[in-house]
């Protein structure tokens, strides 16, 4: 099937089709590129001609500036930080808390039926809703926006793994109830290693809520974060901030979504 | 050896109950090769959990020799995320006898029959026929008495099919198992067995029994036996079709 090591004297056709498909692909990264590099230039350029005011809309130079004022008055990385604390450890523990109930609900189908409905209204109710009820309950910490960040990607970890058990091949298990193995058995050799793409995605999945989650729980209840700077920001009406938060805001998600790209490339294949 | 004594087999559902297993009467020497057909949905793979143990008949008796069954199914069901060898070990991990000795055996036993070259490969780098093998030596390894096999063939096509069966009985044969298999396929059935049971359609109850002993004991050379066609003939009428 896979045949990296294929004999290097291919017939001219076929380094022509080859060169076609580097092409296409250097087509695509190059426009890519063209794409951020012309709605940035558009901006700053609308901004310097004051076509746009940039005391609402900012500019590129002005995030830049307001990332180096943040980053000299040592409170970049602080806020950074914070946020990135939060969304980890939240999603950590959604992930692993939803794989862990996925486990039970797939091996007792009694329990799966008892909570299905429970479930469904969880995942259709606005986690936002449980906000004042979060800050008395939990406090004003950061653990309030842990358990804001775990609710809003929990539901989804619990449904897409649950699918991911249950999608596992019938025949396979008739084959490992042949050889009479039991729950355990069939849950370690079968079901995990058989549901590890739906795993991938649901980490996928996953990351993009705790996100959500987390900047969620700062706009309720906070003292630091990107969250925050965003809200306070919009309150002092200092729209470089709130530009510079979202900005950092995006690098550090596509960040984290490319590290479970490139895991998933290594784990499944 | 294997025996069904006055099974009877009836399965529950919300719609209500259907029988379909009745005073089902046979037996599987031991070193027999005993094919089971039937038309279809006559409960043919009921009757092979029934000899697995993996249900309980409503009334009668299995007998059982001391051995334990191995499983064959429709499809490979080989685990892609392992390798051949891998798979191949994947009932002794089940049941829980993951010895080097029991390891070194399944190895030996893969190599036996051609599959030296592939045991550190993936199950999709491999033919469908080749599939087959590896699903056949990973029941093989667990050492049982009785293979039960589920129509192995049918997802086949038709070229690799008469090669996999051929390769089958012989591995079988060679190993001196006792096998059960269940199948649509007449000339099949004639191909591989010592003994056709026939099936009527559900619920299923035995028709007529065969013993098959023209043409030697290899499935091309009873193809080739002008038997073969004349037996076809009395089976496909007692099956009604």
């Amino acid at each position: 099937m896979k045949n990296k090591k294929e004999k290097p004297n291919y017939s001219p056709e076929h380094i022509a089709y080859l060169k076609k498909e580097k092409n296409k692909k250097l087509i695509v990264h190059l426009s890519r590129v063209f794409v951020l590099v012309a709605v940035l230039g558009v901006w700053e350029l609308f901004a310097q001609l004051k076509v746009i005011n940039p005391f609402i809309t900012s500019a590129p130079s002005r995030v830049c500036t307001t990332i180096a004022s943040l980053y000299t008055d040592g409170t970049l990385f602080y806020h950074i930080g914070i946020t990135l604390m939060e969304t980890i450890v939240g999603f950590v523990l959604a992930v692993v808390l939803g794989y862990a109930v996925a486990v039970i609900l797939w091996a007792s189908e009694t329990v799966r039926k008892v909570v299905e409905p429970y479930i469904v209204v969880l995942n259709s109710l606005p986690k936002i809703a449980l906000g004042p009820l979060i800050i008395i309950w939990i406090g004003t910490g950061y653990d309030s926006i842990i358990f804001m960040t775990v609710l809003v990607s929990i539901i989804v970890c619990i449904m897409n793994m649950l699918a991911g058990f249950i999608a596992v091949d019938k025949t396979k298990l008739t084959l490992m109830k042949s050889m009479g193995a039991g729950r355990m058995t069939t849950l370690r050799k079968l079901i995990i290693p058989a549901s590890l793409p739906a795993l991938m995605n649901t980490l996928k999945v996953a990351v993009g809520l705790a996100w959500i989650g987390s900047i969620m729980g700062e706009y309720i209840v906070s003292k630091a974060g990107l969250g925050y700077l965003i809200v306070y920001g919009g309150q002092v009406f200092k729209l470089d901030l709130v530009m510079t938060a979202t900005f950092i805001l995006c690098l550090l998600a596509g960040g984290m979504y490319g590290i479970i790209a490139l895991f998933e490339k290594k784990v499944v294949k | 050896m294997l025996e069904f004594r006055n099974i009877y087999y009836t399965y529950h559902t919300k719609e209500g109950e259907t029988t379909a297993v009745k005073d089902l009467s046979f037996t599987v020497e031991d070193g027999q090769f005993v094919s089971v057909i039937g038309p279809s949905g006559c409960g043919k793979t009921t009757i092979l959990s029934l000899a697995a143990g993996l249900l309980a008949p409503s009334a009668g008796e299995v007998i059982r020799g001391n051995g334990e069954c191995g499983y064959m199914l429709q499809r490979d069901a080989l685990f892609p995320w392992r390798t051949v060898e891998q798979n191949i070990f994947l009932p002794l991990e089940v049941k829980k006898r993951n010895t080097p000795e029991k390891r070194e055996r399944a190895v030996e036993l893969a190599v036996k029959y051609g599959l030296k070259d592939f045991l550190k490969k993936t199950p999709s780098q491999l033919s469908g026929g080749m599939r087959q093998r590896v699903a056949l030596i990973r029941t093989l390894s667990a050492e049982p008495e009785i293979l039960l096999l589920d129509e192995p063939f049918s997802a086949l096509d038709y070229q690799t099919r008469l090669e996999v069966c051929d390769d089958v009985q012989s591995i079988i044969k060679s190993e001196k198992k006792t096998a059960l298999l269940v199948t649509h396929d007449i000339s099949e059935a004639i191909a591989l067995s010592d003994k056709v049971v026939v099936l009527s359609a559900r619920p299923a109850t035995v028709v007529a029994q065969h013993m098959i002993d023209f043409g030697g004991n290899n499935p091309k050379s009873r193809r080739e036996c002008g038997e073969f066609a004349s037996t076809f003939e009395v089976l496909r009428k007692e099956l009604g079709i």
